[in-house]
């Protein structure tokens, strides 16, 4: 069993809070860190990854603190977000460095079992540098499954894959959890969470936002209020029937934008409602397009509820 | 020591372009050499100005610069040094292993066509190609351990680098008299002065001076560096 435990860890960078008084457990199976870009994912995977010292709290894997521990390495593999692997090796050359760095008592054959594990033995003679974004992901994965780590962290690991490499290390990812491994992701997409992560933990602006499985997250963003704007034949009339129902709070009408502003309290009940009232009032729907769909504002109102 | 880092560290150093400068620089000292030679001007004194100006006092420091950052400052740029710092490998297994390396290709790149070129302009008359082939060496390598400490320090190693041999080393040595005991080209200078003939090569520092500055300054160089890498910090880009 390996845990890690984040206790009320920050860090600051200058003037910059990157990470404000987040704590959290990780344990086995698949975690996933989701968030904006610039929530600080990647400051935390690196915290937990001994890379990079807390400001304040402690990061520690079953109770030892990761920072300046190089054996904490045997039981930690880190996937990296940036690209830059050592070129001028071939893809075999790279895992087997990798193996003997570990100091494995065979190298070679960890090195074939992990490319396999990651499918890349067809191209493991080839050099890096000709590889595609999602082939380095794979072989990346491969150097670090080579000592067969308890904990694995991977910073933005779907990152550049197309759809069909998504689905094979999601399915990787999955059987690592399964394995009953730690496993840790990010991401800033939530379907790539849910479809992979049994645990969810989100991150925004630095502060831990929310935590739990995927349907406790997905209701968190989908119960919450929602602006509309829409365009129909006669906005009034139907600002009028909508304000009449519970499932909204405010009405506007936008002399500029020549539209009308809905705030909705109650999604569900709302996206019937809409098309209802306008056929029952003979109305016709020109446009209708939510106007705070962008994550950072979902994200937002989960850092302020 | 480890192999797979050494391993590494070699084919990142001779396999890129800057392979090209490694065999450049001295390529030009042994052509000059063969000039002088060819044309029978050289002789002792001249082999004396040439080792000491262009051999030990240009080649050495910019391929100490060169091999002493390109050993490290790259893969911390680049972030592939986390291939290395995340495996249980000691920070000073790795530091000494990469000065190993530059130690190796400095012996290649610069003492050996030192050697070369001062056996080519005089023989070994008044021992001076040997002198200066093994103050190249030493100078070198102690030149690589500060070089390889200051790209860990910091990301604009080779600017400081350079900004250390040219200003203090040539300027401000050629004008203020004590800072001479502080510069690594004159420890090498009196190494040089004390392997070659007497009085063939003379030297501002003294000998036990010199010879212990460059040990403490070489080892104490490789355990500061092996401590700051224990600390280097890896952010990522969140």
């Amino acid at each position: 069993m390996s845990t890690i435990e984040i206790d009320r860890v920050s860090r600051w960078f200058g003037n910059v809070v990157a990470v404000n008084d987040v704590s959290m457990t990780i344990g086995p199976g698949v975690t996933g860190l989701l968030g904006p870009n610039g929530a600080g994912k990647s400051t935390l995977i690196h915290m937990m990854a001994g890379f990079l010292p807390p400001s304040a709290g402690t990061v520690t894997l079953d109770g030892d603190r990761v920072w300046h521990r190089e054996d904490v390495y045997r039981r930690i593999g880190l996937v990296p977000e940036r690209e830059a692997m050592y070129d001028f090796m071939t893809g075999w050359q790279f895992t087997l460095a990798n193996a003997e760095l570990h100091g494995l008592a065979d190298p070679g054959t960890a090195a074939a079992r992990a490319l396999e594990t990651v499918e890349m033995t067809f191209a493991k003679d080839r050099q890096l540098d000709t590889y595609s974004k999602g082939m380095k992901q794979r072989v990346k994965m491969a150097a670090t499954l080579v000592h067969d780590p308890a904990v694995l962290l991977l910073d933005e690991p779907f990152n550049g894959m197309d759809p069909r490499q998504r689905l094979q290390l999601m399915g990787l990812i999955r059987r690592m959890g399964a394995d009953g491994r730690t496993v840790l992701f990010s991401s800033h997409i939530l379907e790539e969470v849910e479809q992979v992560a049994s645990h969810i933990e989100v991150v925004v602006a630095g502060r831990h936002a929310a935590s739990g499985d995927f349907r406790a997250i997905r209701r968190l963003m989908i119960d919450r209020p929602h602006a509309f704007l829409i365009r129909s034949s006669d906005d009034r009339r139907l600002a009028a029937a909508l304000i009449a129902d519970g499932s909204t709070a405010a009405v506007e009408l936008d002399p500029r934008e020549r539209a009308l502003r809905v705030h909705a309290v109650d999604f569900q009940r709302f996206v019937t409602v809409l098309p209802r009232l306008a056929r029952e009032h003979g109305l016709r729907l020109y446009e209708v397009a939510p106007s705070d769909e962008s994550l950072e504002s979902v994200f937002s109102y989960l850092v302020a509820s | 020591m480890n192999a797979t880092v050494a391993a590494i560290t070699w084919r990142a150093m001779v396999g890129r372009r800057r392979a090209v400068l490694l065999l450049a620089l001295p390529l030009v000292l042994l052509v000059l050499a063969a000039g002088l030679r060819l044309t029978g001007v050289a002789d002792a004194a001249v082999s004396r100005g040439v080792l000491g100006a262009l051999a030990l006092g240009t080649l050495v420091p910019l391929l100490g610069l060169i091999v002493g950052t390109g050993v490290i400052a790259p893969e911390i740029d680049d972030g592939s040094i986390v291939y290395l710092l995340s495996k249980p490998v000691s920070r000073s297994t790795i530091v000494v292993t990469k000065l190993a390396v530059a130690a190796a290709c400095i012996a290649l790149f610069a003492a050996l066509p030192t050697l070369l070129a001062g056996l080519l302009m005089a023989g070994n008359d008044r021992g001076l190609a040997v002198a200066y082939g093994v103050g190249s060496l030493v100078g070198g390598v102690a030149y690589c351990a500060v070089f390889l400490l200051l790209g860990v320090l910091s990301r604009h190693a080779v600017v400081i680098g350079l900004l250390y041999a040219l200003l203090w080393e040539t300027l401000i040595g050629g004008y203020v008299p004590g800072a001479r005991t502080l510069s690594v080209q004159q420890w090498a200078v009196s190494l040089t002065s004390a392997v070659a003939d007497d009085g063939a090569v003379t030297a501002d520092v003294r000998l036990g001076v010199a010879v212990t500055l460059l040990v403490v300054v070489t080892v104490g160089a490789t355990i500061y560096a092996s401590q700051r890498l224990r600390s280097l910090t890896l952010a990522g880009e969140d």
